[in-house]
């Protein structure tokens, strides 16, 4: 035994002497992560307490009903259902459109025989992608502007619509003017997959008659499939996480009540509030992250399952 | 049957080139109509004349603009956030990418589940910012570029790279010349991969060039904010404080829709550096994303 952990030991001495290297070169990455990434999941243990900056985290008191207290508060409030609603509209909306436009968009283009038309497509198309949010926002706010924009004003004289001031229209427009700047950078994962089918089906596929259409539906469409599940997986660990950049720059006080989202409001109550409430933000943050790790878990079970494409 | 075949397929390319002509025409409109309405007249944009080309042409806003400190101000500090971001966060994912792609490498696995938890589970808005606070960053330029300067996906992207297209034999061979880890991955592991190199650059260039919600939280004094937040009060917040600038009062005066006109112009401006460089590197960026759609 005794002999076995030497050997063991000096197996590993010899083994570091020759991969210390390696291991210096993890350190400082490592570091990084383990402070920013790690460390503030110490500070989760706010979201169970009545957090007072005097006390700071560890000597703050545990909240009320078990430590509890701030997730009972955020189930209860009349804010809470609003959020959530608002989240999983915007959200699954914007999943359901932004997928399958992406998807058109890459099998149109993986179609045209024209190499310069192509090529252009697809340069404009990305070219949305770069824009800051800010910037977008800002641009989406002149064009809709009901006097001065070209689309806004048309609108409202035409047909008497309100682009910016009605609610109804938010998700349309939060998801919608996603998609225009998204589905370009969206499609490249996909012209990626259909680069990669081989050519031979569809030439079998042509000599058995098959039409443009078919081949689509039968070659294309299962080979990217695998990639679409992936990107579904990966988005839905986030259904709950969108707002921070788009949904806070867009928001206005007349369309309030459908685009406040769970991390708007997390971020109002702490941050921007007069009278932060961090235990609060904090049990509501906690909540998101665990939902979004069910999620992420279930949607790859799921299509582990049907297809075995998942991938964790 | 034959026949019918091949016309419909006629029909299905004909609607591909209308669908996407269509789609070129309705991502470049907005583009051109900011692009017009920058060089246009305060009057024509207020009462909305602006369609398609500039009215009453004039370079009155972007001469407001090159006027207009605070926009300066913001310009060198988002150039110089993103330059040494950019330069962090690519040394330590490629510090860390090397090591973890390496086969050998005892305890890999362990690592990697460290990387990769960080991608489904985070600490949340609050803890991330009482601890930057506690670390005494807030206010600084560390507080934007060092949170996020590990990302998780962008360490398995440069990993898989290394795995495809670092050959074993050529370690191999270096090892018995007696070249070690590190000098083996400064003077041929990164020289052989200048192009993920220049994948993870961009793509970390554009997003700390484009954020505003970090800046936002963690920069609270006028002179450290970065160009986004100077953007996001001239164009959402519509605060533009013609009187602190250097424009010249008549013009002002004599301009009452001035501060309209600086926002299309500061648009343009602000976007213009990313504008000019996309063509050139966008297919790094589809490199990048094919790379990462890749298992790893």
């Amino acid at each position: 035994m005794k002999e076995k952990d030497r050997r063991s030991k000096k197996q590993w001495k010899t083994y570091l002497k020759g991969h210390w290297q390696l291991y210096a070169m993890l350190v400082a990455p490592l570091i990084v992560l383990v402070v920013f990434s790690y460390a503030p999941m110490y500070g989760i243990i706010l979201a169970f307490k009545k957090y007072q900056v005097s006390l700071g985290i560890w000597k703050s008191p545990w909240a009320e009903n078990h430590g509890l207290n701030n997730f009972i508060r955020f189930f209860n409030n009349y804010n809470f259902k609003e959020c959530l609603r608002n989240t999983l509209v915007l959200s699954i909306y914007s999943l359901l459109v932004s997928m399958p436009c992406a998807i058109l968009l890459a099998l149109g283009l993986n179609y045209v025989g024209n190499y310069r038309f192509k090529k252009t497509v697809q340069m404009v198309t990305y070219c949305p992608y770069f824009i800051s949010t800010i910037v977008f926002v800002g641009i989406i706010n002149m064009m809709f502007d009901n006097r001065m924009g070209v689309l806004g004003s048309f609108l409202h004289n035409k047909f008497g619509i309100n682009v910016l001031g009605s609610p109804e229209i938010f998700p349309s427009l939060y998801v919608w003017t996603g998609v225009w700047q998204g589905v370009g950078f969206g499609a490249i994962i996909y012209i990626a997959a259909l680069a990669g089918v081989d050519m031979q089906q569809h030439e079998a596929a042509i000599i058995d008659g098959a039409t443009l259409l078919q081949r689509i539906r039968y070659v294309d469409i299962p080979a990217i499939l695998p990639t679409a599940i992936i990107m579904l997986i990966l988005n839905m660990g986030s259904v709950l996480n969108i707002g921070y950049e788009k949904v806070l720059a867009m928001q206005n006080q007349n369309n309030m009540a459908v685009s406040e989202v769970i991390t708007t409001y997390s971020y109002k109550v702490s941050l921007v509030s007069t009278f932060p409430d961090y235990g609060y933000s904090t049990a509501i943050g906690l909540f998101q992250s665990l939902v979004g790790l069910v999620l992420i878990l279930v949607t790859n079970k799921i299509a582990d399952k049907v297809t075995g494409d998942g991938f964790i | 049957m034959k026949k019918k075949k091949i016309t419909q397929d006629k029909v299905v390319y004909f609607f591909n080139y209308v669908f996407l002509t269509l789609m070129l025409l309705i991502v470049l409109y907005p583009l051109i109509y900011i692009v017009s309405c920058s060089f246009s007249s305060g009057n024509a944009l207020v009462s909305g004349k602006v369609k398609f080309l500039p009215v009453e042409p004039t370079l009155q806003s972007y001469k407001a603009v090159f006027e207009y400190r605070a926009i300066w101000v913001g310009y060198k500090n988002s150039i110089i956030y993103t330059v040494l971001g950019t330069l962090l966060s690519v040394a330590l994912t490629l510090l860390a990418a090397y090591p973890l792609s390496r086969e050998d490498l005892r305890g890999g696995k362990v690592f990697m589940a460290l990387f990769l938890f960080t991608m489904m589970f985070s600490g949340g808005l609050i803890p991330t910012y009482l601890l930057v606070k506690n670390l005494g960053l807030v206010n600084t330029m560390w507080a934007v570029i060092l949170p996020g300067s590990v990302s998780a996906y962008n360490v398995i992207v440069a990993r898989t790279f290394f795995r495809q297209n670092i050959p074993q034999e050529l370690l191999e061979a270096a090892k018995v010349d007696g070249c070690s880890d590190f000098r083996f991955f400064m003077s041929i592991v990164i020289p052989l991969s200048m192009p993920i190199v220049a994948v993870l650059a961009l793509w970390v260039a554009v997003g700390l060039w484009n954020s505003y919600f970090n800046p936002m939280i963690y920069l609270n004094s006028e002179n450290r904010y970065t160009l986004q937040l100077i953007l996001r009060r001239i164009i959402l917040m519509s605060q533009v404080n013609l009187s602190s600038s250097n424009i010249d009062p008549a013009r002002i005066a004599e301009n009452q829709y001035l501060s309209e006109m600086l926002k299309y112009a500061t648009i343009i401006i602000s976007s213009l550096p990313l504008m000019l460089i996309y063509p050139f590197v966008q297919k790094y960026f589809v490199k990048g994303v094919m790379i990462g759609s890749v298992k790893g």
